[in-house]
């Protein structure tokens, strides 16, 4: 286990700038997510770290050893890939033991580590089996018993979940969670999918054109985005028009900066609500009931605003009336324009 | 539609083709195993000219270098060849394309002017004739059907799989030989299947490129029907056909089936 330093790194395809002088620190045991769109730089930034794409410019250190020019079979990673990349030739213990084997491992040791590898992904029966045979959450599991089972400083997973069902999914989030408790091991994630970044990491950071735009816990992140893109990326945000701005309590002066609200920090009212709080008047246009929680899409101002509550603290309210959207000031986010 | 007069009539054209196709090796075969020198009826069985064809020394030489050049010209074919298929999967360089549809006219050019153009350009580079020229001969007929096959079935191979290995920390000699080479083996074996099958039955650039009284099989066979047709070249006719047949149904399963199971 260890800690991973990116420093100034910088790397180009061709003309093309696909990390433009990135610096990272991701700490010894902890869960980071790279987060953005397609095109953001994440998976470049993994694949650099793994050793499949030398950077032009900066530093790479995985641990004390600086690796940025050292081959990825020499970097002592463990890695997972999108499609699983299970060696379709070979069993489920033969895939595992497919590192033990190349680093000569002891044939006793390495029986004894895949089936705790096996175990742990708790897949000790499926040992003889073909990739073939299995399902794809247990494919998914032996790709990953294979990365940690050579005991790795650093598991790096790209978009490992994004090929299952959403039921599926959700249990491999906890499960990759527990076994990454378990072992400890520094891990690094890339997703395009926010919420599974909110849910597993414990640290995140947020790319854009090959740039980290904002790292740091996720509920950080998510409180005090950096920027209107952080702010759009990482959750929704209802942007406040210009003209609704006087009257309402902000935090600091509007001059240079714009200020959204969460979705989830509304209230929605047919009357205008009491003092303490900010309010937007707008135009009820569409409620959506699904089961425990409801969303109203209110136009405020020509601008579409989203409100998701608890369906039973909504009340009844006319379809195409007036209505009042109202938060807590403290709930304002505000941004560099 | 399966009743429609068009299906009854495409039957019947299969099944003359398989008539014209086979019909005469068959009957080649049947006598290969008369014992009437003179091809005369009523059928009577004999390995006669099994045994006399056994006894003749200037076929089983024959027999003998055919076989060795088939081998060396599938050893040095596939092994160019395999090479020559990963390195056109794997690698981007300037000319690659024009390489890649250069490979396939060698496969349409009529073989009477393959052989000609060999002869002619292996004097002038002094090779001349002889088992070398052959086996080069061979080897470039040969080498475009090695890396067809073995294209074919790299296209469906999944590079991730490489890079799954190599941050397992294997190796660059570990990856090929661990994973990529057994992905390809089945389109490897196709390939050497084919390039031994093109070689044994190879005629026209053999009997250009051969010195004289150093014939392989095919030219043998040619010389002797010349001097008079024996059922002894039935014999060793059948015996030629039921080992490419073998060898091409062979190359077919390998090629076509192997990656599926």
């Amino acid at each position: 286990m260890s800690r991973v330093d990116v420093a100034n790194v910088t790397k180009k395809f061709g003309q093309a700038v696909a990390l433009d002088d990135v610096s990272i620190t991701f700490e010894d045991g902890g869960f980071f997510a790279l987060l953005g769109p397609s095109g953001s730089g994440k998976t470049t930034l993994l694949r650099t770290i793994a050793g499949f794409y030398f950077p032009e410019a900066g530093t790479i250190r995985i641990g004390e050893q600086n690796v940025e020019t050292v081959p990825v079979e020499k970097r002592d990673i463990g890695m997972m890939f999108q499609n699983y990349a299970l060696f379709p030739n070979m069993s489920v213990a033969d895939n595992v033991g497919f590192g033990l084997r190349v680093r000569k491992t002891p044939a006793a040791e390495e029986k004894r580590r895949i089936a705790e590898a096996l175990e742990l992904v708790q897949l000790g029966a499926m040992a003889n089996r073909k990739p073939s045979q299995l399902s794809g959450g247990q494919r998914q599991r032996v790709a990953l018993a294979r990365a940690i089972v050579t005991n790795p400083r650093v598991l790096l997973l790209d978009e490992p979940l994004s090929a299952l069902d959403k039921t599926l999914r959700v249990d491999m989030q906890i499960e990759l969670k527990r076994i990454q408790r378990e072992i400890g091991i520094t891990t690094i994630f890339v997703t395009h999918d926010q919420e599974e970044a909110l849910t597993l990491s414990d640290r995140i950071g947020i790319l854009k054109a090959g740039r980290i735009v904002q790292a740091g816990p996720p509920r950080e992140v998510y409180d005090r985005p950096i920027d209107a893109f952080a702010a759009g990326f990482l959750g929704e945000a209802n942007w406040l028009p210009e003209a609704a701005l006087s009257g309402l309590s902000l935090p600091g002066s509007p001059g240079g900066r714009r200020f959204a609200t969460r979705p989830e920090m509304l209230s929605i009212s047919a009357e205008a609500p009491g003092e303490g709080r900010n309010a937007v008047k707008g135009r009820l246009q569409q409620r959506v009931f699904a089961g425990a929680m409801a969303t109203c899409l209110v136009d405020v101002a020509g601008q579409q605003w989203k409100l998701v509550a608890r369906d039973r603290d909504i009340p009844e309210l006319p379809g195409g009336g007036e209505v009042w959207l109202s938060w807590d000031p403290a709930d304002t986010l505000a941004v560099p324009a | 539609m399966t009743r429609s007069p068009l299906v009854l009539l495409g039957k019947i054209w299969l099944a003359l083709i398989l008539v014209f196709l086979y019909a005469p090796i068959l009957v080649m075969a049947a006598m290969s195993f008369n014992a009437s020198p003179f091809y005369q009826l009523p059928f009577q069985f004999s390995t006669d000219w099994y045994a006399k064809m056994a006894g003749n020394q200037q076929i089983i030489t024959a027999a003998i270098r055919s076989v060795l050049i088939a081998c060396g010209t599938t050893v040095i074919a596939t092994c160019l060849g395999t090479a020559a298929s990963v390195a056109l999967f794997r690698y981007e360089f300037r000319g690659k394309r024009i390489l890649q549809v250069l490979l396939f006219p060698p496969i349409a050019i009529p073989w009477l002017i393959t052989g000609t153009a060999m002869l002619v350009f292996f004097f002038a580079i002094g090779i001349g004739r002889g088992t070398p020229a052959v086996v080069i001969g061979h080897v470039a007929l040969a080498l475009p059907y090695v890396i067809v096959t073995v294209s074919a079935r790299l296209s469906s191979f999944d590079v991730t799989l490489e890079e799954a290995a190599r941050s397992m920390g294997a190796n660059a000699w570990t990856v090929l030989s661990r994973v990529t080479l057994p992905w390809i083996a089945p389109g490897i074996v196709a390939g050497a299947l084919f390039a031994f099958a093109v070689s044994f039955d190879q005629f026209v650039v053999s009997y250009f490129l051969s010195e004289p009284g150093d014939s392989t099989l095919p030219v043998l066979i040619y010389t002797a029907i010349r001097k008079g047709f024996t059922p002894e070249i039935n014999a060793i006719s059948t015996i030629i056909v039921t080992v490419s047949m073998a060898v091409m149904f062979l190359a077919a399963r390998f090629s076509k089936f192997g990656g599926s199971r």
